[in-house]
């Protein structure tokens, strides 16, 4: 059973006023400088009054209520919960990385690792350029899909305003259409997880300005008609945007830019292994065809003989412009650029391979226990789809259930309700760096939830029961709207 | 095999599990045309090797003395800051989807959001956007949708916001139809006139952004402006130093009362300053907060806090109906994550200095900055740009073209600050310098001794 810390207090409640860590103060400048009087703060601000120890300890035991990849078997599909190498963090965290401020000469040694994950990432995607500077995959989405908006303008094809989902799209697919100004028209897919074509072929006309795609799909399936896709598409006059959120599928196997993508984003902290943070930094890094080079968002790396710059508004004219303050999340960049080096290119294809392996394994075995496949004549790609509609009918218990009941297990939970259209389904995604013996524990703590689900139900409706709080009430949460400390009156 | 676990065994009796013949079979959905031929990326490398690289290519940028802010500010980081935010627990978690094993970032997050309402003298907080310039590119379309008593999208973006965020602003909030309005700063102070609002008194505009300290490091008169903002049904946003806020007025008190609503709407800026290594650009974290009554209007995760099944106190996501996997094309915005590794950062970086300590580091900034600016100015041939109160920058004006006397100075191993003149190429040769708590006597000297020769007449002339 998963073994967490329980409480703790608020570091706010640790506070006695007039304690310190004055070892981290810096020392009193003589001097006259200040600010004058109408412009000053009139309250100290409310923050802690704690010793260096008391902070250590504080964060340490919150970490401590956390499951992580460090800790824990964490099959959240399509989010791609593969070890984070050490060394990742490590080098990037070399003090001359680490103090270079952004605005400064152009730092040569930093720059030839950006200019090589450039080149690294667009021979893995097939694509002709890439830009780093998206911050995590929703810009990247944006920057797409902006990009798709301002090749029509430039055009003067200003009718192209719509944009093709499937219905199994993540949710940031229709948000992104409609940050960029598109309207969204979204398309059913058939029994087996593939595109119904006719209603694509129905839905473009000389208002599609594209589609986006996932490829496997969301259903975690390989979308098999793409080809024919790509060609409908593009006879309309749109374009085709890959949703590359997620690549551990198809690295080294297929390129999106052989499947006649225009564009993709990467989610470098899925396949490339940066760190998930607790949600963030992420980096959402865009790559392009010939046609949407001109559209790159800014900076990119470029390179003059022997020596990297910033490529900015000058030499890209026509780009959509600067998503982030200096070059979006280059330390997760990085961090992405040295996990690279460590596979190279034997690892990248096996990284493929053995995420095939293992989703198909734990699909296998899952439903050899009795649990029920969304797509049962498909092969997985890095993830699969159960659905327990049947047991919901019979048990009363939910998909909701099952991932509470799983920590309890000491396993995180898979993707719960996602994608939307499969009813009660747990979307789970192994990774390639698992190991058979934990897929091999995964299936037999399913297999005694499943045994408590005939036996003993309420098991699984109450769960959790080891964790340092059982279900949270969110109605209250989103009611009563408690969202920041305050001193007792 | 880099990270992968499997012996042959064990993919022997996969497949035989799975039915396969190989593992190539598993690919067998994929059109045999569409098949990838070898990829032409570099080999694998060990970790000692690529840790030699890497060792290789940081030395030969070198660790050079720096003077340029414009957004990214050296501070003085604490050990236990990144100790404890690359412990795995942190470091390799996701998204706290799952409350229950999720109450350690849960917590933390709800900390940071107080300590953000305490800094900003506001209500709520988010858990963070990804960086100062798209937040302020969020806020703008957050106030569109705050402010239903106008309806014409027009933003005011004085000159004295930091362009680049401008820039971004654009890129972000262009495309649904935003349009932003340039307002003019007064050249001998260096800060937004009252004055040059005028023009939009009475007229039916969205809201006024003010950047406090400005992007030249000058205080802006921000009671006045939020005042006349006010005045005309204009929402405020505030673009803010966490640091300074230590000395500076919350914006949550800006301006006199006026129709019950005191300060400003909606507060961003670049959270970096809060134990954030510089680290070439990013990654860094924006943060965002506004009063109550704008709270659904705000774009990001927010956590909460409630009870348990039990009624034992806990925390979770919540207001989840804003965002984009529940109201897809409906959303406040598409935003998926925060930057929760560096909301950790800033959280520790906060309840290590607490008040007091950030009050210290914003103290020490000022004054350093007041030094270095003192002692610059004593050459001949530099002189400060503007009359404004400061806080921890300034721009010097030169002589002479700016980008030599940098390059010579990068020769010294001195980054001098940042050349302004594309930004603004009427201040003819502006130059702005940033010194903070991290700058001894010492550094200011290297500097200013090392200025002091390339601005020689003798050399000017050669």
């Amino acid at each position: 059973m998963a073994e967490l810390q329980a409480r703790e207090p608020l570091i706010f409640e640790l506070s006695k006023p007039g304690r310190r860590a004055g070892t981290q103060f810096p020392p009193r400048v003589k001097g006259s400088a200040e600010i004058p009087a109408h412009l000053r703060r009139a309250a100290p601000p409310l923050l802690p009054e704690v010793s260096e120890l008391q902070v250590v300890r504080h964060f340490t035991r919150l970490s401590q209520m956390n499951f992580s990849i460090d800790t824990h078997f964490y099959p959240l599909g399509s989010c791609t919960m593969k070890y984070n190498p050490k060394a990742c963090n490590s080098f990037a965290m070399l003090p001359e990385f680490l103090g270079r401020h952004p605005l400064g000469p152009e730092p040569q040694g930093f720059l030839a690792c950006m200019y090589e994950l450039q080149e690294m990432l667009q021979e893995i995607t097939g694509m002709q350029s890439v830009s780093l500077t998206p911050m995590a995959g929703a810009q990247g989405e944006f920057a797409g899909v902006a990009m798709i908006r301002a090749f029509h303008r430039s055009r003067n094809d200003l009718g192209r305003t719509e944009i093709i989902v499937p219905q199994a799209a993540h949710g940031t697919n229709p948000a992104t259409a409609a940050m960029c100004g598109c309207t969204v028209k979204e398309i059913p897919c058939d029994a087996n997880g593939d595109i119904d074509i006719d209603a694509l072929q129905a839905a473009v006309s000389p208002a599609t300005a594209g589609i986006m795609l996932t490829n496997p799909s969301t259903l975690g399936v390989f979308e098999r008609k793409i080809t024919e896709v790509a060609r409908i598409v593009h006879e309309a006059g749109g374009l085709l945007y890959y949703d590359g959120a997620n690549l551990n599928a198809i690295l080294g196997k297929v390129r999106p830019g052989d499947m006649g993508f225009d564009v993709i984003h990467m989610n470098l902290h899925k396949t490339f292994s940066t760190p998930h943070g607790g949600g963030g930094p992420g980096s959402g890094a865009v790559g392009v065809g010939a046609r949407l080079r001109p559209f790159l968002p800014i900076p990119l790396v470029g390179k003059d003989g022997a020596r990297f710059r910033w490529l900015t508004e000058r030499d890209v004219p026509q780009s959509i412009g600067r998503l982030s303050g200096f070059m979006g999340n280059a330390g997760v960049n990085l961090r992405a650029y040295i996990y690279m080096r460590l596979l190279g290119r034997e690892g990248m294809v096996r990284v493929a391979e053995f995420a095939a392996l293992n989703a198909n394994y734990l699909l296998k075995r899952l439903q050899a226990a009795g649990f029920e496949a969304a797509y049962p004549t498909r092969r997985a790609s890095h993830e699969f789809i159960i659905t327990l509609k049947r047991e919901n009918r019979l048990y009363q218990v939910t998909a909701m259930d099952v991932a509470k009941r799983l920590l309890d297990y000491g396993f995180h939970a898979p993707t719960t309700y996602f994608p939307l259209l499969v009813p009660e389904c747990l979307l789970i995604e192994p990774t390639e760096t698992e190991a058979k013996e934990d897929l091999d524990r995964f299936c037999e703590a399913m297999i005694a939830i499943r045994r408590e689900m005939e036996q003993e139900p309420e098991k699984l409706t109450s769960a959790p029961h080891t964790m340092p709080v059982r279900r949270l009430d969110d109605v209250r949460a989103a009611k009563q709207l408690d969202l920041a400390w305050k001193p007792a009156a | 095999m880099a990270f992968i676990p499997h012996t042959a065994d064990d993919v022997a009796g996969m497949l035989d599990v799975i039915g396969a013949e190989s593992i190539d079979d598993l690919f067998d959905e994929i059109p045999r045309d569409l098949r990838a031929a070898a990829l032409d990326v570099p080999q694998a490398m060990g970790e000692m090797e690529v840790g030699r690289l890497l060792t290789e290519r940081a030395a030969s940028d070198g660790r050079p003395l720096n003077f340029i802010g414009a957004g990214a500010y050296e501070h003085h980081i604490p050990a236990p800051v990144w100790a404890i935010t690359t412990r795995g627990e942190f470091y390799s978690a996701y998204t706290p989807y799952q409350a229950e094993a999720s109450q350690g970032t849960l917590q933390l997050i709800y900390e940071y959001q107080s300590m953000i309402c305490a800094l900003t003298g506001m209500e709520v907080s988010n858990a963070s956007l990804y960086d100062g310039a798209s937040a302020l590119a969020e806020a703008c379309l957050m106030a569109v949708r705050a402010n239903r008593a106008a309806n014409s999208r027009r933003i005011l973006l004085p000159r004295t916001v930091n362009p680049t965020y401008a820039q971004v602003a654009k890129s972000i909030a262009g495309n649904q139809g935003i349009v932003f309005e340039t307002v003019d700063f007064d050249r001998s102070a260096g800060r937004t006139l009252l004055e040059s609002l005028q023009p939009y008194t009475g007229q039916d505009v969205t809201a006024l952004v003010v950047q406090q300290p400005n992007f030249f490091g000058n205080l802006e008169e921000a009671d006045q402006l939020t005042d006349w903002a006010h005045q005309n049904k204009i929402l405020m946003i505030a673009v803010v130093n966490p640091i300074s806020l230590a000395l500076l007025s919350a914006p949550g008190q800006w301006g006199s009362r006026i129709g019950g609503n005191p300060g400003a709407d909606i507060v961003c800026g670049e959270g970096q300053p809060l134990g954030v290594p510089l680290a070439a650009g990013g990654p860094y974290f924006g943060f965002m907060a506004t009063r109550m009554q704008y709270v659904r209007q705000m774009p990001g995760r927010i956590v909460g806090r409630t009870v348990d099944a039990e009624g034992r106190p806990g925390f979770s996501l919540t207001l989840q109906a804003r965002e984009q996997h529940i109201r897809r094309s409906k959303a406040t915005s598409n935003i998926c994550t925060n930057q929760g590794l560096l909301v950790t950062a800033a959280t520790l970086y906060m309840s290590l200095l607490g008040s007091e300590g950030l009050s210290r580091v914003a103290a020490a900034s000022l004054q350093r900055t007041a030094d270095l600016v003192a002692r610059l100015s004593g050459i001949a041939g530099v002189k400060p740009a503007f009359t404004a109160p400061r806080f921890h920058e300034a721009v010097l004006l030169l002589d002479r073209p700016v980008a030599p006397v940098l390059a010579a100075l990068t020769r010294r191993g001195i980054f001098g600050g940042l050349d302004l003149t594309d930004r603004y190429p009427e201040l003819n040769h502006a130059l702005l310098v940033c010194a903070t708590e991290t700058k001894l006597d010492a550094d200011i000297n290297a500097y200013a001794v090392a200025l002091t020769d390339i601005m020689k007449p003798s050399r000017a002339a050669a």
